[in-house]
């Protein structure tokens, strides 16, 4: 087998010849916030402090300082190989504020980045820190929970729910302001290798069912045991003339 | 009775299908035993994995004892080829034997015993039937993903085809698109199989293709008639396909089998 030449496996050494340019790296870092690593300039340990000042960056949702899409991303196809290995249960959430349209056209959009931040924080407050809590579009938000047994899921899924629907958001110059979140939620499925696709368009699906049937609630999948809907059961049973009435 | 004569490896070794069907009862087993033996018949080397760890029987569906077996290669008594036998039909049976209640649930010693199992008898076989167990549970949905392709079995009953529902569903929900085929069994006219299909297929058209990036369509392999010929096989613990080959139900085996081997 030849030897592996990845490079996230390996030490780097860059040629000290080379001048890096590293201004527009600086500038963005400033910008967001970050201080000057404290080496040296061009030493080894500066450059390093600085990657990972730009990895740090570039995998932070930069308004609710959540995990990013990119982030959540990596993390869930992490999380689909270690329960297809482990066969631990995992359950993957998809939290999405309630009317956020209607907070952003009647207070502004600055009011919307404030209720954005403070769900961000109550769902990173009602999961463990072992639970990854991502920002992966507008007023969407993933929550990733290894290690969670299917027993659970209910209550989680109602707890982080709650957390958000009993924080008050302070806006400047108003009264408070509070959300509800609707949350749709599916488990891995352990031991076999999925893809993070398949497990995304899970949770999405459960997402949209809570949207439908009229917000501010949760809904997961069903466990395999009662797969089966009476509507299908129906279709299923009711013989081929059987017509939809729609 | 097998040919000595080795022909040259498949070239990406053997299809692998996972049969299995939500229900048990159904006739699975039956049918994995009497497709390999039809399989067998026209030259290809076809094994039948017992992937029902805990309420293994196949031994006694092919009337075979269980010498060696699955266990015993998992716990390293045997070797592979050792549990490999030869069943009646012309093909090879991998047993599972009844000692195997403990893989019933599914940890990831099983896992990699089994993954090392099919890794070993892929190269070897043109074909291999994984017999799983009746149900969804996680040793029957991790042993299916193994497979290139699935064959449900179901009856035109309705707790058969409500389960086989719920099996096709989960699958094609959880786990990666491949080939699904259907084989009606028991049917008591001509055409049933086809009704059957058509109303799963419709089922899944409105509750579960609705949610996939690609569309699941079940194919037809094939409606087993309702046949006394089958029943009298069973009890005399033969297979039909060597009993009684001339019966209406083995020869829409065999055709079934014939469609197991267009690529």
């Amino acid at each position: 087998m030849p030897p592996s030449t990845s490079p996230s496996s390996a030490a780097v050494r860059p040629s000290a010849a080379a001048p890096l340019r590293l201004d527009n790296a600086l500038t963005l870092l400033r910008q967001a916030g970050q201080a000057e690593p404290p080496f040296p300039p061009g030493s080894a340990d500066y450059l390093q402090a600085l990657i990972d000042q730009l990895v740090d960056l570039s995998s932070r949702d930069p308004l609710s300082g959540l995990a990013n899409r990119r982030n959540f991303e990596v993390a869930l196809a992490r999380e689909v190989d270690r329960v297809a290995r482990s066969g631990e249960s995992a359950l993957l959430l998809m939290v999405d504020i309630d009317h956020f349209k209607r907070v952003n056209d009647s207070r502004g959009h600055a009011a919307g980045d404030l209720v954005i931040r403070a769900v961000g924080q109550a769902l990173t407050d009602s999961v463990r820190p072992m639970d990854l809590v991502a920002r992966i579009g507008g007023e969407e938000f993933a929550v990733l929970l290894p290690n969670c047994p299917a027993a659970f899921g209910p209550q989680v899924a109602a707890r982080v729910r709650q957390r958000v629907a009993r924080t008050e958001v302070a806006l400047p110059d108003g009264p408070l302001l509070s959300v509800t979140v609707s949350v749709g939620g599916a488990f891995a499925p352990q031991w076999v290798r999925s893809t993070p696709g398949i497990w995304l368009q899970r949770a999405d699906q459960q997402l949209y069912r809570a949207k439908a049937e009229g917000r501010d609630r949760v809904c997961l999948e069903p466990s395999a045991a009662n797969e089966v809907s009476a509507q299908e059961r129906e279709l299923l049973l009711g013989g081929p003339t059987t017509r939809d009435p729609e | 009775m097998s040919d000595a004569v080795q022909r040259p490896a498949a070239p990406r070794g053997a299809r692998i299908t996972a049969i299995t069907s939500g229900k048990g009862g159904v006739g699975k087993t039956f049918v994995a035993a009497n497709l390999a033996a039809a399989l067998a018949r026209t030259g290809e080397r076809v094994l039948v994995l017992d992937a029902d760890l805990g309420l293994a029987n196949l031994d006694v569906v092919l009337n075979l004892a269980a010498r060696v077996t699955l266990h015993d290669v998992f716990t390293g008594r045997a070797t592979l080829d050792e549990a490999l036998q030869p069943a009646p039909g012309g093909f090879s049976v991998l047993l599972a034997g009844s000692g195997l209640v403990e893989y019933s649930r599914m940890t990831p010693e099983v896992r990699d015993k089994l993954l090392a199992v099919i890794d070993q008898v892929r190269p070897r076989f043109d074909h291999v039937l994984l017999d799983t167990g009746a149900g969804i549970s996680d040793v029957v949905l991790f042993t299916v993903s193994l497979a290139d392709e699935v064959l449900v079995v179901a009856t035109p009953e309705p707790t058969s085809l409500t389960d086989a529902y719920a099996t096709v569903k989960v699958l094609a929900s959880t786990q990666a698109a491949r080939p699904m085929h259907l084989l009606v069994n028991q049917v008591q006219r001509v055409g049933e199989g086809r009704a059957v299909r058509a109303q799963l297929q419709q089922v899944v058209d409105r509750f579960v293709n609705t949610t996939l990036a690609e569309p699941l369509n079940l194919a037809l392999l094939g409606e087993v008639p309702l046949d006394p010929s089958v029943r009298e096989s069973v009890q005399r613990r033969q297979l039909l396909m060597e009993s009684l080959p001339g019966c209406p139900a083995a020869i829409a085996l065999g055709v079934a089998a014939g469609k197991l081997l267009v690529p």
